[in-house]
């Protein structure tokens, strides 16, 4: 085998991690559009915020302080704590839950019944609030998302798969957060899966997706359920944010991957969560292997910016429900 | 007593069929065309004009492009960036390789060949629908971008990779360039405001709009009846990406002068319009205006009064600009689904009564 074929395969695999990445985002997209029928655009702005609330949670910076600065001209920044990173994870969380409660009192309360059209534009609207908001409350720099997850090339691997290649092959290059990140979606989506079969939350959830009318009519109550989706949605906007952010720091651009996952979810179809595991692969190394055989030798390269888009609008094109999707049925 | 129809009787179907039936609306009409025309031109200065005026007139354009697709033919479009980018390339180059020929048809040109590319996009939204079609759109605004950046031929090859407009005049007048006063940026821009909205009034009321708005309504109900699918989807994405072109052509070559393409026609121009749409009103040409007057105006004023009035620091009157677009996104759609237009007839419905209770 040459070497060639070897970078290939690294390639590949490196493509095959970063859809996991993408994954982590669709999913979020995938739980609240399966419960509550709402696409919800401000999900990578959920995993940005996520994210800044850990990074302000841990290293205690003072909520607000520019503001608070600005109009009092006091001079306040940091509580001088820092918190060890599973309290602070923690505490992200509660304040996700707080946020998922709000959404639902201010939001979707009011909107319950209105072309889903409608209820995606709010969602946009919904993202904005939110970008200005985390930025006014930890500020807009770029920060350092440190939670002692490991970086860098993965040695152990390098080594021992060098002897495959010839002389110039040193082995495979895995980034270490990429196997984090692996490992950790494949236990967020069996958990996910385990709690939506086996318990009965997890049923009434079901039943919400299945049919919201049906599910009222036996006594669920819709607006705990979407509490408890958007609760979940903003943990995994959580988790997604702590890999996001630690692989290139907590900045405005973190929530432009929620723009990658739509893709994704275009690919594996907006209902299915292992379409959104395997949409997010079928992207990631779609683009990586079309960047490094057609793309960077011959369009100049940056091509990852719309494969994925145009992939899966030739995909629709022949099936518009996605791999994975509920077919679509019309009636008049 | 100010705002009534009692005695406006009509006589003809001509009569009938006007655009503003009621005597009030109209005389109001021509009263703002007039001013529009013959007083501001004399008052404008430049803050004005680059601040407030431009802007609002150019975006009213992209606004009714939009809106044609969106409100009336219900596709959800968020490649409006995209189509306006194709508008300013288009002049661009268009400019650049016939510099004899008058910069109005130029810019009439780069209208058509956006209308082009939009219905090579939109040629999607016959297969698909709804969210799966705002993202598949988002394809066009990622390529479009990624295109104009890439290759030089767009940029006829500059170092820097940005475009920027040659001086063209209109009747010896500097309409574009470095030397153009404000009152020649604006005339341009109302001349093709007033034609734009002539056009998308006369179309949307139009068999063409009735068809629009039969394919939004219920698509398979209309196919039904015998509305063409084929020729409403691709003839609304035409016709949008036509008036989102000109605007964009305007934007380049009237406003900006000189344009890199990530920046001036990202993502977020998209969302702009989008915004403009929806606070104005969907399926609405007042909205349209409406919405861009108050997405224009919003940020001015904030800061104005936050920057200047209260002197914080800019960075953090942006976000809080931020906070409040996306606040009002979504009061709107709770409150008033149907924007700015909405309170304007019910402004109107009162009016009519006024003072009298019943």
């Amino acid at each position: 085998m040459s070497a060639g074929f070897y970078y290939g395969a690294e390639v590949f695999l490196n493509g095959l991690m970063a859809g996991v990445m993408y994954s982590l985002v669709a999913l979020g997209f995938v739980l609240i559009y399966k419960s509550s029928g709402v696409f919800n655009y401000a999900q990578g702005v959920m995993a940005l915020f996520a994210a800044m609330s850990l990074v302000g949670i841990q290293t205690g910076q003072v909520p607000f302080s520019h503001l608070i600065n600005a109009m009092f001209g006091t001079n306040v920044h940091h509580f001088g704590w820092h918190l060890p990173a599973l309290l602070a994870i923690l505490l992200a969380a509660g304040v996700m839950f707080i946020f998922a409660v709000l959404v639902e009192r201010l939001v979707l309360k009011h909107l319950v019944n209105q072309d889903p059209i409608f209820l995606f534009m709010a969602t946009i609207g919904l993202a904005y609030f939110m970008e200005g908001f985390g930025d006014l409350m930890w500020g807009s720099e770029i920060k350092k998302l440190d939670v002692g997850i490991p970086q860098g090339g993965n040695v152990w691997i390098e080594e021992s798969t060098a002897f495959l290649g010839g002389a110039d092959f040193y082995g495979f290059y895995l980034d270490s957060l990429d196997i984090v990140a692996t490992v950790v979606a494949i236990i967020l989506v069996s958990t996910l899966v385990l709690f939506s079969q086996y318990t009965k939350t997890g049923r009434a959830l079901r039943a919400v997706a299945d049919d919201n009318q049906a599910a009222l009519s036996v006594g669920i109550s819709l607006r705990t359920i979407w509490v408890i989706v958007w609760s979940i949605a903003g943990f995994v906007a959580l988790v997604a944010g702590i890999m996001w952010g630690s692989k290139s720091g907590v900045q405005f651009s973190l929530s432009l991957i929620a723009l990658k996952a739509l893709p994704v979810l275009m690919l594996g179809g907006f209902t299915s969560i292992p379409g959104a595991i395997v949409g997010g692969m079928i992207i990631g190394v779609g683009e990586k292997m079309f960047e490094f055989l057609i793309g960077a030798p011959f369009l100049g390269g940056a091509t990852e910016n719309w494969f994925a888009y145009v992939l899966a609008l030739m995909f629709l094109v022949f099936r518009p429900q996605g791999l994975f999707g509920d077919k679509i049925i019309e009636r008049v | 007593m100010l705002y009534r129809e009692a005695g406006d009787y009509k006589t003809s179907y001509a009569e009938d069929n006007q655009t503003f039936p009621i005597k009030f609306d109209r005389v109001a009409y021509y009263v703002l065309l007039f001013v529009a025309f013959c007083v501001v031109p004399f008052f404008i200065n430049d803050y004005w004009a680059n601040a407030v005026l431009v802007p609002f007139l150019i975006y009213v354009i992209a606004t009714l492009g939009l809106n044609i697709l969106i409100g009336y033919c219900g596709q959800l479009s968020l490649g409006t960036g995209g189509f306006m980018a194709v508008g300013a390339f288009a002049s661009y180059k268009l400019m650049t390789a016939f510099p004899e020929v008058s910069i109005i048809i130029h810019i009439l040109l780069a209208g058509g060949i956006t209308a082009l590319v939009g219905m090579l996009f939109g040629l999607p939204s016959l297969r698909i629908k709804g969210f799966y079609l705002a993202v598949a759109t988002l394809a066009a605004q990622f390529f479009l971008v990624w295109m104009f950046n890439r290759v030089p031929w767009f940029y006829n090859y500059s170092a820097s990779g940005q475009i920027s407009a040659p001086e063209r005049t209109i009747f010896g007048v500097n309409v574009t360039g470095p030397n153009v006063d404000a009152w020649a940026q604006y005339m341009v821009c109302l001349i093709f405001v007033v034609a734009c909205a002539w056009l998308a009034r006369n179309l949307t009321r139009g068999n063409l709009g009735r068809s629009w708005m039969a394919i939004r309504d219920m698509d398979i109900a209309a196919e039904i009846i015998g509305v063409n699918p084929l020729k409403a989807k691709l003839t609304a994405f035409g016709i949008s990406s036509f008036f989102i072109g000109i605007a964009g052509a305007l934007l380049f070559t009237v406003y900006l002068g000189a344009a890199e393409v990530g920046e001036a026609f990202g993502i977020s121009k998209s969302f702009l319009v989008l915004f403009m749409v929806i606070i104005g009103g969907l399926g609405s040409i007042f909205g349209s205006f409406a919405g861009a007057a108050f997405m224009v105006l919003m940020p001015v004023f904030l800061k104005n009064v936050l920057v200047g009035g209260m002197g914080w620091p800019t960075d953090v009157a942006a976000h809080f600009q931020f906070v409040i677009v996306g606040g009002l996104i979504v009061a709107f759609l709770i409150l008033e689904p149907h924007g700015l237009a909405q309170l304007w007839r019910v402004a109107k419905e009162k009016l009519r009564l006024w003072p009298f209770p019943h």
